[in-house]
């Protein structure tokens, strides 16, 4: 590749940060997954729901599951984490809080470009993933 | 010597390809044997789940789809799961998936944030909405799901057969909005050693299809790689590599929206998320190894027959016929 192609299809600054967060952030949520997973499963810490009990009932739908098995919905899983199967949550909670992390540095990056557009888009992107993870929309279903 | 290891790594693979997609017969014959016996260990259906899973991640590589899309109709089929779980599970495979491709697209500039983040509002946001919906009606009544999820799925796979993609489609006119949004850029492209300028067009319609995708997405929980493709690619504009790379991008900004209501609702299950999220994502991993000595056309068409099976099995589940068992 000749050096004005090089700096042609070059990857903006705040694409590059986002992609070394990723990458750092997926390998550390695969692992947090990996661990909590040999915790639950080992039974290092205690199950707040019995793993028959899971598998007697993950055929009826999850509002009958959530009552039979006396789980929690929205963010009530953050007070059982010393339990062995919401232990596992940390792991899916952690991939799924990785995009709005890359987001806070697009909208620093934005902001000092003075791009207005995509610092208001990205700050918007931030509010709705913010909000779905609230447990506000949805976390009900009893 | 060469030619004889590939053609037994092809053999091998058409041969699990056909154990494993037209033969989840041993998970539903499994299936059978719990609703009899119901005396399973609880690693039991984990321990299938991983390794149809991990089968599952080579042949979506190979066929060029996310893993979502044939995650959901394949195990909501033929896993004793209740297809609440099975679309929150869907959901945080293709995030997982999409977040650890972003990376290497992000750097080699095929997947672009400026095309990606508009759309990724608008597709969140309504993934949402999709997913509220989508549990929703599951609450009213599953089967409205099941029939709905089998003809979105047989219609992914009339697309996937009918839609043709362009390598780099001639936008001559850049309408206001691409051109107030800067949707545009350029790539190196390896095969051609040359630069790729592109830009877009119709980017209002564009935008109001990812309004749809969003929706579908969230309401069944399917990665809309599928979708996000044509849109990008057919309709405004954007030449293939970038939007397929752009669209792998997009799965890990709208199915994280989505897959936080599923959780925050309890549809993901340790038990079947672990081994699914590891079993894709190892799988995938050695799909993209094995991609360069395979076969992959005849596996896609291969996996497009069984999304055709899995959709009409989907439906015939859900309208109670029974045609299909």
């Amino acid at each position: 590749m000749n050096t004005q192609a090089n700096l042609a299809s070059r990857p903006s600054k705040e694409q590059v940060i986002y992609a070394n967060i990723l990458v750092i952030g997926v390998w550390i949520g695969l692992g947090i997954l990996f661990l909590t997973y040999a915790i639950y499963v080992s039974g290092i810490l205690p199950s707040h729901v019995d793993m028959m009990l899971v598998t007697q009932n993950w055929d009826k739908g999850v509002n009958e599951y959530l009552a039979i098995t006396h789980s929690p919905h929205g963010l009530g899983w953050l007070a059982l984490m010393g339990k062995g199967d919401f232990l596992n949550y940390l792991g899916f909670a952690f991939l799924a809080l990785l995009t709005i992390v890359c987001y806070l540095v697009l909208v620093k990056g934005y902001f000092a470009k003075k791009d207005w557009i995509y610092a208001g888009i990205a700050i918007l992107e931030i509010l709705v993933l913010s909000l779905a993870a609230s447990g506000l929309l949805g976390g009900g279903g009893h | 010597m060469l030619n004889n290891l590939k053609n037994s790594i092809n053999r091998f693979l058409v041969t699990v390809t056909v154990l494993v997609l037209t033969c989840p017969a041993g998970a539903f014959a499994a299936e059978q044997a719990v609703v009899i016996g119901g005396d399973k260990p609880w690693w039991y259906w984990p321990v299938i789940l991983f390794f149809f899973c991990f089968i599952l991640g080579i042949l979506a590589v190979m066929a060029g789809v996310g893993g979502g899309v044939l995650y959901v109709p394949l195990v909501s089929g033929f896993f004793p799961f209740h297809i609440d779980f099975v679309r929150g599970v869907g959901l945080m495979v293709a995030l997982a998936g999409a977040l650890a491709a972003g990376p290497g697209l992000l750097r080699r500039n095929l997947a672009n944030l400026r095309l990606a983040l508009p759309v990724a509002l608008i597709a969140s946001a309504f993934s949402i909405i999709g997913a509220m919906l989508g549990l929703y009606l599951s609450a009213l009544n599953p089967d409205i799901i099941q029939v709905c999820l089998g003809a979105t799925i047989v219609g992914i796979a009339c697309l996937l057969i009918f839609s043709k993609n362009s390598e780099k489609p001639v936008v001559t006119n850049q309408d206001a909005i691409s051109m107030a949004l800067g949707l545009g850029g350029v790539y190196w492209d390896e095969g051609g050693r040359e630069n790729v300028e592109w830009k877009t067009h119709r980017t209002l319609l564009g935008m109001f299809m990812f309004i749809l995708i969003g929706l579908v997405a969230g309401m069944f929980g399917l990665g809309a790689g599928w979708a996000n493709v044509p849109v990008l690619n057919l309709m405004m504009g954007a030449p293939l590599k970038v939007s397929v790379a752009t669209s792998k991008f997009l799965l890990s900004i709208t199915d994280t929206s989505a897959a936080w209501i599923y959780m925050n609702r309890g549809c993901v299950i340790p038990l079947i998320g672990v081994p699914s999220i590891v079993g894709l994502m190892l799988g995938s991993l050695l799909g993209v190894r094995l991609l360069a000595i395979a076969k992959p056309k005849m596996i896609r068409v291969f996996v497009i027959v069984v999304l055709l099976f899995a959709g009409l099995k989907a439906m015939d589940k859900g309208l109670g016929l029974g045609i299909l068992g």
